[in-house]
C-alpha cells in the first residue's frame, strides 16, 4: 500500500466535501469583511440556484456547458494531457453548430438538424485541439502552452468570421441571423410534462450531455482505446513497450477532448440563444479545469461537480442581485474559491486525513 | 553496551495483509546488521516504521534504551536515523552540494549554510573516505557515487544509524565492494549499519550480525561468521532450496531468429550496439553476458521493436524485418511470436497503477480473445489473469489488486505469465531475476528452462554472470556494444570476466 492512500469513499466523497466546505468557510470570511451576513449569503446563494423552478433551470443550464467541458478536459488527463483549450475549441465548436443550423434550419425540423449540430460542433473543436496535439506529438510543443495561445486565436478568428463574413446584413451586431426552429433545440419544460423551469433555457443538451457521459465512461473503461489512452496516460514508456503509439494516442485523445469541448456550444447556441454571437463561451472552458478536478476525471463526479458550479453561477447571479454589497466580482472571488480549495490545495487536507483515518484502523483490522 | 535500536514486539498490517507480525530487533551499536527476507517478507516494512513512514499498529521502538515516537521521517533523522533509498532521492540538476544542503539550509540566505555544509562535507570526505567533487552535478556522476552523496546527506544530518534499502541493486560488482569498504569505516568509526538485502553474498561478505524475516515474521539471528549461505536460504525460504537449475542437455533445433550487422545508435549518436550477428535455436537459451551498460538493453529493445537500428538485419521464423525502418513497432514484434520480458518492469513491464487484470493484457489489448472489435472484454480479461495468477502462484491471488500492491517477484511473476501464456517461439529476456526473492527465482528459472525445452528460442541477458552460466546453453559476451566471444556455460567465471571487461586473450597470447 502506498503512503497517503485512502479509502474509496473518503477519497471520492469525503476529501471533496472537505476541500467545498474550507472553501466556503474561506468565502463567509470575505463575506463577513465587506459587512454582510454569511449565513444569509448561504441562503441566498442555495434558495436561489436550488430553491425554486426556474433556479434549478438555470443551475442545470449551466452545469450542461460544465458538463462538456469537464469531460473534455478530463479525457485528455486519462492520457496524461492537460488540455487547457477548451474556451477555444468550445468557441470554434459553437462556428460547427451556426453553420449547420444556417444551413438546414429552413428546411428540416430540429431533429434532423441535431445529429449535424452535434457533429460540427465535434469536429470544428476536434480540428482546433488537432494542431496543438500534432505540435506535440511530433515536435515536441507542450500542449498547455499551444492550447493556450490557441484559445486567443479562435478568440480573435471568431471576431472576424462574426465581424466580417457571417454577421447579419445591414446589422452591426457581430452576430448571425437567428436561427428558424429547425434551428432549435426544445426546451426540457416543453418536452417533458407538467415541468416547469421559467425563462431558464433548460434544453435537451442536457440529455446529450449525460449521454457523452456514458460514453466517456465506456470509452475510457470499457474500450482497447480507452486502455491505450490510460496506458499512456500512467506509464508512457509501458505504452511504447505495448506497441501504443505515443503519437496517436495524443493526437485521438486530444481530438475527442476538443469534440467535447465543442459539444458545449450545442447548449449554448443551438440550445439557448439560437444564433453565433462573440464571446458566448465566457469561461466555461477553463471552469472544465475545475470541473475534471474536482470530479476525479469520472464521469459520475463530473456531473456532480457541474451542479455545484452550477448552482454557483446560478446562485451567485441571485445573490448579486439580493445583496448590492455583494457586487458580481464578489461571486467570481467565491468561485475562484471552490477551484483554489478543489483544484490547487486539493492535498492540503490529505496527509492529515490519512493520519486521522489511520489512529482508527487498528480496530478496524481487529473487527475484521 | 546499550544496543542502538531495540524494535519490539512490532506489528503492523495493510487490511488483510499482516506485514509484520511482533517483530524483535535488537541491532547492536557499532555494527553492521543484516536483514534478509524474501521480497514481501516485510523488510521495507520494518523499516519503514523506524524511519517514521509508517508507523506501527502496536510495539515500541528504542533509540539508545529510550523509547521514542517517530511519527515521520524528521522526527526520525532527529534520533540520529538516516535512510539511504533503494530509488535515491536526488535533484539531478542540483550539485552535491546543494543536494547535500536540501531540506537542512540553515536559514533563508544560502550563503553561510552552504559554506559550513562545504567544510562539514570536506570533514566527512576525510573522516569517512567518502570522496565526492561537490560541486559535480548529481547527472553527471555515476550510480555508484550518487548512492555515495545519499549516504552523506545522511551523515550531514548527523545520522548514527544508516538504513540502506537493497543498496547494491544498481551497482556493478566494482562499485558494490567500494560501498562495502565504506560500510565497513562507518562501522569502524562508531556508526552502526542496517543493510537490508536479499543477496546473500552482501550479507557474507560484509555484515557483523544477520536476521531472517519470513512472512512478516523475524525467524531467526545469526553471527554472520558462525553461518551459511545454504542455512540463510533455507530459513529465507523455509525448505530447501535449489540454487543451481536442473536442465538436461538438449539439441537445439532449427534456428527461428537470425540477427546479422545489427548497429543502434542512441540520441548522442554513439554507436551502442555495433555489427552484433548471432542465431537464436529453438530449445536452446542463449544468455548474453557483460558489464551492465556495454549495449546489452539496446541489444533487447531493438530486437522487440522499442528501438530503431541505423543498420543490419533480422530475421524471426523465416519472416524478414528491418529493423531501420520506423513503421517497425513492438506490436509488430509481438505478431511474429516474439515475446519480450523487459529489463525494468516498473519502467517498461508494467503499469503499477492499473489492476492485476489490466497489466496482464499488456502488450496483447488488441487480441480478439479480449473482446471484439473497440470494446474490451472485462471478464474474458479477468479469467485469463485469474488462470495465469492460478498457473504462476502470484500472490496474493486476487487480479482487481493494484499492481504496485504486489511484491517485486510477483510482479516479475505477472510479466512473465502474460509473455509465456502466449506461447511466443522467441522470448526475450531482461535481467528475469533482478530484485526477486529466492522463491520466485527458482519458481521463474524453472520455468525458463520448461520453456526451453519445450522448444523455444530464449534470450536471455543478465548482469548475474551465476543466473547466466546456469541457464544458458551457449554464452555469449558483450563489450562496448559488440560481441567479443561465444564460450559454452561451463567457462569459468574468472576468463568470461575477463572477457566481459574488454580484455582480449587471444590477443594477449
Amino acid at each position: 500500500m502506498t503512503r497517503g492512500a485512502l479509502p474509496r469513499w473518503a477519497d471520492y466523497g469525503l476529501m471533496p466535501a472537505l476541500n467545498l466546505a474550507a472553501a466556503f468557510l474561506a468565502s463567509g470570511l470575505v463575506v463577513l469583511f465587506i459587512g454582510e451576513n454569511p449565513v444569509e449569503a448561504v441562503k441566498i446563494l442555495v434558495w436561489g440556484s436550488l430553491g425554486w423552478n426556474e433556479g434549478i433551470g438555470f443551475t442545470l443550464f449551466y452545469a450542461t456547458n460544465f458538463i462538456f467541458t469537464g469531460l473534455a478536459v478530463a479525457v485528455a488527463f486519462h492520457a496524461g494531457l492537460f488540455n487547457i483549450g477548451g474556451e477555444g475549441q468550445a468557441y470554434l465548436g459553437g462556428l460547427g453548430v451556426a453553420l449547420a443550423c444556417l444551413a438546414l434550419d429552413r428546411y428540416v425540423p430540429w431533429w434532423v438538424t441535431l445529429p449535424f449540430a452535434v457533429l460540427g460542433a465535434a469536429a470544428a473543436g476536434a480540428a482546433w485541439a488537432f494542431v496543438p496535439a500534432i505540435l506535440q506529438a511530433k515536435r515536441g510543443s507542450h500542449v498547455v502552452i499551444t492550447t493556450i495561445m490557441f484559445n486567443f486565436i479562435a478568440a480573435s478568428l471568431m471576431v472576424y468570421l462574426l465581424v466580417n463574413v457571417m454577421a447579419k446584413a445591414g446589422s452591426m451586431q457581430p452576430e448571425t441571423r437567428t436561427f428558424e426552429p429547425g434551428g432549435r433545440l426544445p426546451f426540457l419544460q416543453d418536452v417533458i410534462p407538467g415541468a416547469d423551469f421559467g425563462t431558464a433555457p433548460l434544453n435537451l443538451s442536457l440529455i446529450v450531455a449525460l449521454m457523452c457521459c456514458m460514453a466517456v465512461w465506456a470509452l475510457i473503461w470499457r474500450t482497447k482505446l480507452g486502455y491505450e489512452i490510460r496506458t499512456f496516460g500512467a506509464n508512457p514508456v509501458a505504452a511504447v513497450y505495448a506497441g501504443i503509439s505515443p503519437v496517436r494516442i495524443t493526437v485521438v485523445t486530444m481530438m475527442i477532448s476538443g469534440g467535447l469541448a465543442g459539444m458545449m456550444a450545442i447548449n449554448e447556441i443551438m440550445g439557448s440563444q439560437h444564433r453565433l454571437l462573440i464571446e458566448f463561451v465566457s469561461g466555461y472552458g477553463f471552469v472544465g479545469i475545475a470541473v475534471a478536478l474536482m470530479g476525479r476525471a469520472h464521469p459520475v463526479g463530473i456531473i456532480l461537480a457541474s451542479i455545484l458550479f452550477g448552482m454557483l453561477y446560478q446562485g451567485g447571479a441571485e445573490l448579486a442581485f439580493e445583496k448590492p454589497a455583494i457586487t458580481r466580482d464578489m461571486i467570481v472571488v467565491i468561485q475562484g474559491l471552490v477551484i483554489l480549495f478543489a483544484g490547487a490545495l486539493e492535498h492540503m487536507f490529505r496527509p492529515g486525513l490519512v493520519r486521522l483515518l489511520a489512529a482508527f484502523r487498528p480496530t478496524a483490522a481487529q473487527a475484521a | 553496551m546499550t544496543p542502538a535500536i531495540e524494535l519490539k514486539k512490532i506489528d503492523k498490517s495493510f487490511g488483510a495483509v499482516h506485514a509484520n507480525k511482533a517483530i524483535d530487533l535488537t541491532v547492536a551499536k557499532g555494527s553492521i546488521h543484516g536483514i534478509v527476507g524474501e521480497n514481501g517478507a516485510g523488510k521495507s516494512t520494518l523499516m519503514s516504521i523506524l524511519y517514521g513512514f509508517y508507523q506501527a499498529d502496536e510495539g515500541e521502538i528504542l533509540v539508545d534504551g529510550k523509547r521514542v515516537d517517530i511519527p515521520d521521517s524528521k522526527t526520525a533523522i532527529a534520533h540520529g536515523i538516516g535512510m539511504v533509498h533503494q530509488h535515491f532521492m536526488l535533484v539531478e540538476n542540483f550539485t552535491v552540494l546543494e543536494n547535500v544542503v536540501l531540506g537542512a539550509e540553515g536559514g533563508g540566505l544560502l550563503g553561510r549554510g552552504v559554506a559550513k555544509a562545504r567544510a562539514e562535507l570536506k570533514r566527512l570526505a576525510d573522516d569517512y573516505d567518502l570522496r565526492v567533487d561537490p560541486d559535480a552535478l548529481i547527472e553527471d556522476l555515476p550510480v555508484g557515487l550518487q548512492q555515495r552523496v545519499e549516504i552523506l546527506k545522511a551523515l550531514f544530518r548527523g545520522a548514527d544509524i544508516l538504513i540502506l534499502d537493497e543498496p547494491t541493486g544498481v551497482l556493478t560488482p566494482a562499485e558494490a565492494d567500494h560501498l562495502f569498504r565504506i560500510l565497513r569505516v562507518l562501522r569502524d568509526e562508531g556508526k552502526t549499519v542496517l543493510l537490508i538485502t536479499h543477496k546473500l553474498r552482501e550479507i557474507m561478505a560484509v555484515t557483523d550480525t544477520v536476521s531472517i524475516m519470513r512472512r512478516g515474521e523475524m525467524v531467526a539471528t545469526r553471527k554472520t561468521a558462525e553461518t551459511s549461505m545454504t542455512e540463510l536460504a533455507e530459513l529465507m525460504v523455509g525448505r530447501r532450496v535449489l540454487l543451481r537449475v536442473d536442465k538436461a542437455p538438449r539439441e537445439p533445433g532449427r534456428t527461428v531468429m537470425s540477427v546479422r550487422d545489427l548497429t543502434v545508435r542512441d540520441s548522442r549518436g554513439v554507436d551502442v550496439v555495433k555489427n552484433v550477428s548471432f542465431d537464436l535455436r529453438e530449445g536452446e537459451i542463449v544468455g548474453i553476458a557483460g558489464v551492465s551498460g556495454n549495449g546489452q538493453s539496446q541489444l533487447i529493445e531493438t530486437l522487440a521493436g522499442i528501438r530503431h537500428a541505423v543498420a543490419g538485419r533480422i530475421e524471426v521464423n523465416g519472416t524478414a524485418v528491418d529493423p531501420t525502418r520506423r513503421d517497425i513497432d513492438p506490436s509488430r514484434i509481438r505478431a511474429l511470436s516474439v515475446a519480450h520480458v523487459p529489463e525494468d518492469r516498473h519502467r517498461m513491464g508494467l503499469v503499477t497503477r492499473f489492476f492485476e487484470y489490466e497489466n496482464a493484457i499488456l502488450g496483447y489489448h488488441r487480441d480478439p480473445a479480449y473482446g471484439k472489435g473497440a470494446f474490451l472484454d472485462i471478464k474474458a480479461i479477468r479469467d485469463a489473469a485469474r488462470g495465469e495468477i492460478e498457473k504462476y502462484d502470484i500472490r496474493p491471488p486476487n487480479c482487481l489488486l493494484k499492481t504496485a500492491n504486489f511484491s517485486g517477484g510477483n510482479q516479475q511473476k505477472i510479466v512473465l505469465a502474460r509473455e509465456i501464456e502466449r506461447d511466443p517461439a522467441v522470448l526475450l529476456v531482461g535481467q528475469p531475476t533482478r530484485g526477486v526473492d529466492i522463491g520466485a527465482i527458482e519458481f521463474i528459472h524453472r520455468r525458463l528452462v520448461e520453456l526451453r525445452d519445450a522448444g523455444k528460442a530464449i534470450l536471455l541477458i543478465s548482469v548475474e554472470l551465476d543466473e547466466i552460466r546456469s541457464l544458458a546453453d551457449r554464452v555469449l559476451v558483450m563489450f562496448d556494444g559488440a560481441l567479443v566471444g561465444e564460450r559454452p556455460p561451463e567457462t569459468d567465471e574468472g576468463e568470461l570476466g575477463l572477457m566481459m571487461a574488454g580484455v582480449n586473450r587471444e590477443a594477449a597470447e
